[in-house]
């Protein structure tokens, strides 16, 4: 549809289409950093999300099942990560484990570098997409905001490019805007921001530089208020794609007056 | 009884010999399982066995006979991400 004739954004007017699957909401909220199920499934619920991260860990039955049992409640469809992951060796493993626990063939592959950083480890990262592709998943690569990169994981293959705004946690933004826009206008497949975003204006931001979607946990889950931080999250990002359909005006170096110029009094006109 | 001793989830535990994974899944878990290791009660099981290093499908638990030394892991979906 063209974006001239769109009125309002929905599920019809503006799908969000991602390995074959059509979502109304273009936030995915991770699981990561909640103080309690109860908030989290409270943060789920306000933020309209309809897809959200989960990690891979031990069975307790202390903790039997209950963040599985709660994304199947609310039906909210659980992406596992491979988060933990420093070898490609290690993420196949675990995105065997999580197509057979969660019976999805999606799989968030993240390989990392360092502790430090969290930052992808691009040769791991690029060798284990080539072998989770080779075995049917649908491969969401959580990527550096490297477009040359970003275009080979893309000739590999992948569902969608995940570049990174920020390192995971930091809550910096993002740190090269140019870069994802780069990202994005070479991508023909889905682009989401995803880490880094810290607050409201960094999923506007991201939506507002092209990309698809905005995946973010602590940013909701370690806010004060989760919930309310899961509506401002909400609200950025529809008003971030929205500004995108829309098209921003061009910057310019000088003032452009909006109001007429003509028929300005005449004791005023020597001021100009 | 012969018993043989395993490494589960980096803990050590022992068991009786000729347990079958299903078997094991099935009293970590907590819930009956039938011989393709689907649940009686027809919920979904949301975990995901590997026996020494390598994943095994659901359907082959029923045949995996545990072995003394075997080293098991039991995942299922945390918060994360």
């Amino acid at each position: 549809m063209e974006s001239q004739e769109i009125k309002r954004l929905d599920a019809d007017t503006d799908p969000f289409v991602v390995a074959g699957h059509t979502l109304s909401s273009r936030l995915i909220l991770g699981t990561g950093g909640a103080t309690s199920l109860a908030t989290l499934e409270s943060a789920l619920a306000v933020s309209g999300t309809e897809l959200t991260t989960v990690a891979i860990r031990h069975f307790s039955a202390a903790g039997a099942g209950n963040v599985y049992e709660l994304l199947q409640r609310n039906n909210v469809i659980p992406l596992p990560n491979t988060a933990g992951c420093f070898t490609a060796r290690d993420a196949v493993l675990t995105a065997q484990l999580a197509r057979e626990a969660l019976e999805t063939d999606w799989i968030k592959l993240e390989v990392i570098a360092d502790e430090h950083t969290l930052l992808p480890d691009p040769l791991e990262l690029y060798s284990a997409t080539e072998q989770l592709v080779a075995e049917g998943f649908k491969v969401f690569a959580y990527t550096n905001d490297d477009p040359a990169l970003a275009q080979r994981l893309q000739d590999a293959g992948v569902a969608a490019i995940m570049p990174a705004g920020a390192p995971i946690g930091s809550g910096l933004g993002i740190l090269n805007p140019h870069n994802i826009s780069t990202i994005v206008s070479r991508a023909n497949v889905p682009v989401i921001l995803d880490a880094g975003v810290g607050t409201a204006s960094d999923a506007a931001l991201a939506m507002e530089l092209g990309c698809d979607a905005v995946l973010l946990a602590s940013a909701v889950t370690r806010a004060h208020n989760a919930p309310l931080m899961a509506a401002a999250m909400r609200d950025a990002v529809r008003a971030g794609r929205a500004a995108r359909l829309a098209g921003r005006i061009p910057r310019r170096d000088t003032a452009l007056a909006s109001s007429p110029v003509e028929g300005i009094m005449q004791t005023l006109v020597g001021e100009f | 009884m012969t018993t043989i001793n395993i490494t589960f989830n980096s803990q050590q535990v022992q068991l009786s010999a000729g347990t079958s994974l299903r078997e094991f899944v099935s009293s970590q878990i907590g819930k009956e399982l039938d011989t393709d290791s689907k649940a009686v009660d027809g919920s979904k099981l949301g975990v995901a066995a590997a026996v020494n290093g390598a994943v095994v499908p659901r359907s082959s638990w029923n045949g995996k006979v545990l072995e003394d030394g075997h080293s098991v892991e039991l995942v299922t979906a945390a918060q994360g991400g």
